[in-house]
């Protein structure tokens, strides 16, 4: 069986779903797709049942937060391995702010659970059919999602590390 | 983080005292879960019926925390996510850098790094598996075991001076070459653990007792792991080979010859019995990484990243500049996203690094074997008794570390 490179597997999904890749790039060789995220549920299930590419493995979920670009504010990421192929595939959904759902991996992946409530709990994206969509690791009664850009990690008030007096902007 | 459930679960026993089914609060502190975690468990006098876990107990916002700190700060943070292993966290961290900014490495510094990861691998699974010894009523095999790990952790002293949370190596190497007393306790140590990890073998592997109450404890099978995302020991123990360090070699793993021992029932037995392979198998890892250890530096030419010789720094402009540079966390960091994984102890340990430039990255995550296993536990323990729920959790080697972050 020949190996498959990165244009192969694009191709392979270009060819299923010819309008849904957003967007493609190379970053360290890792291929990374970006799709709408009512596709996202569509495409990992149909990549983990297709027989030549057999993506069997989800590596993790990272949620990401954008405050700056409107309309795309958050972003999952999806981390997916075949091991038959020994590649890895990096698949992004963004999501709007007054929008923040995404259908849940659950169903195809049972570690999905605690990875989307991780998610969760730090950005509060809401995974649509989560059994159990609770905080894993902060406190139950937490009313916000620390992970997000507007909390700062330090005191606001603190001013010796501000990015400006080192030639950076502050934005 | 739930709250703790001990009310519900106290009112919940007074009301079913009479009848069959008892909730148990196993955790948050106790004496067999080696770390701070609660498992409220529904028994049916001692057979389990399911459980529900409450993590986050020790939850230290790493994630957060690394998106104020220069890169080079964030090497102990990583110390405190396995912290039986933590060289592999840290060397773990420090490629990840080191491939975000496209840097060469020595061979030298590779082997060097394969010898003290595999040090930390040996020194991670004697814990593990002396403690299952102990959960299982062998507390004389987890004394025999610390012997051999007090001198990994003092070749560890003798490379970083730190024992436990090393923060070991630096972005780009090591900050010395292996010191003489190093070759000297390397050496003696190759000579005299084969022997000590039999007579610890021993004790344990072929010990009738110690199968029967480990064989068929906690089993999980090869799908269900798959679904669950397992790896490391876990996930080999049924049957699955996965290991990062063959499938997508880095530090040089590609040079070495050793095998991947897989189990077959998934049960806590061969998740012992995995480990132990891996122990030996570290050992040669070592031997040949230490015998074909290349000549060379013992760091890669990275000016800005790698802090200059302390003499340079009083007498060399340039050197002078480049240390307050790396001090004040003034490096230029290309953009960029990466995704770099070692095989930790536990399994694929993963950084998701996102740098836009900026001093700090912009977001990090970990991703941590332990989490990710760890909530097949209701499933891998329903049907087993109490006894059979503290051997399977001992023997996934659960850090709350790691778990919580």
């Amino acid at each position: 069986m020949e190996k498959l490179n990165n244009e192969a597997i694009l191709k392979h999904i270009q060819e299923a779903f010819p309008t849904d890749v957003l967007f493609h790039e190379e970053p360290y060789g890792l291929l990374t797709i970006e799709v709408s995220p009512s596709k996202g549920h569509e495409i990992i299930e149909w990549l983990k049942n297709h027989e030549a590419l057999s993506v069997n493995y989800l590596t993790n979920i990272a949620g990401v937060h954008y405050p700056e670009d409107a309309g795309r504010e958050f972003a999952v990421v999806y981390q997916l391995h075949s091991w038959k192929n020994q590649f890895r595939l990096r698949l992004k959904c963004y999501l709007a702010k007054d929008q923040i759902q995404i259908s849940t991996l659950t169903d195809l992946f049972a570690g999905a659970n605690w990875m989307e409530r991780e998610t969760y709990d730090f950005f509060g994206i809401e995974f649509v059919g989560h059994p159990d969509l609770r905080r894993i690791l902060n406190e139950d009664s937490m009313d916000y999602f620390p992970m997000r850009k507007e909390y700062a990690l330090e005191d606001a008030t603190r001013e010796d590390k501000d990015d400006r007096y080192f030639g950076r902007s502050n934005n | 983080m739930s709250e703790l459930k001990t009310k519900e679960a106290v009112a919940q026993s007074m009301e079913t005292i009479d009848g069959n089914i008892a909730t148990i609060n196993f955790g948050p502190t106790h004496p067999s879960t080696h770390g701070i975690f609660q498992n409220v468990l529904k028994v049916d006098g001692e057979k389990i019926i399911s459980s529900e876990q409450t993590v986050g107990y020790i939850h230290r916002a790493f994630e957060k925390l690394s998106e104020r700190r220069p890169y080079n700060q964030i090497t102990p943070i990583t110390d405190r996510l396995n912290y039986c292993s933590s060289p592999i966290n840290n060397m773990g961290w420090e490629m990840t850098v080191e491939k975000l900014i496209g840097a060469e490495i020595p061979k030298r510094v590779q082997y060097m790094r394969v010898i003290i990861m595999e040090l930390a691998r040996i020194a991670d699974h004697l814990i593990c598996n002396s403690v299952i010894g102990v959960d299982a009523g062998a507390l004389t095999s987890f004394f025999y075991p610390f012997t051999e790990r007090e001198k990994i952790y003092e070749l560890y002293e003798e490379i970083c001076g730190a024992r436990l949370t090393t923060n070991i190596g630096r972005i780009g190497g090591f900050e010395r070459d292996f010191t003489p007393a190093f070759h000297t306790k390397l050496q003696s140590f190759l000579k005299t653990f084969p022997k000590a990890f039999e007579e610890f073998d021993s004790m344990l592997a072929r010990n009738r007792i110690f199968m029967d109450r480990t064989k068929g404890a906690g089993p999980i099978s090869a799908e269900r792991a798959l679904a669950y995302s397992f790896s490391g020991p876990n996930l080999r123990a049924t049957g699955v080979d996965y290991d990062v360090r063959a499938m997508h070699p880095y530090s040089s793993y590609e040079d070495f010859d050793f095998i991947i021992p897989v189990g077959v029932n998934g049960d806590t037995y061969d998740r012992f019995m995995v480990r132990q392979e891996e122990i030996r198998q570290s050992v040669r890892i070592i031997e040949q990484a230490y015998k074909n250890l290349p000549e060379g530096s013992y760091k890669a030419d990275l000016p800005d990243f790698y802090l200059p010789e302390k003499a340079d720094v009083y007498n060399n402009m340039e050197a002078l500049i480049y240390h307050f540079k790396i001090v004040m966390g003034e490096t230029e960091i290309p953009p960029g996203e990466v995704y770099h994984s070692v095989e930790g102890g536990n399994g694929e340990l993963g950084f998701y690094l996102i740098s836009d430039g900026g001093r700090a990255p912009y977001r990090l995550q970990f991703r941590r074997p332990c989490f990710i296993y760890y909530q097949a536990y209701p499933e891998m323990i329903s049907g087993m008794s109490i006894s059979d729920a503290v051997l399977t959790l001992s023997s996934m080697n659960v850090i709350a570390g790691e778990l919580d972050a």
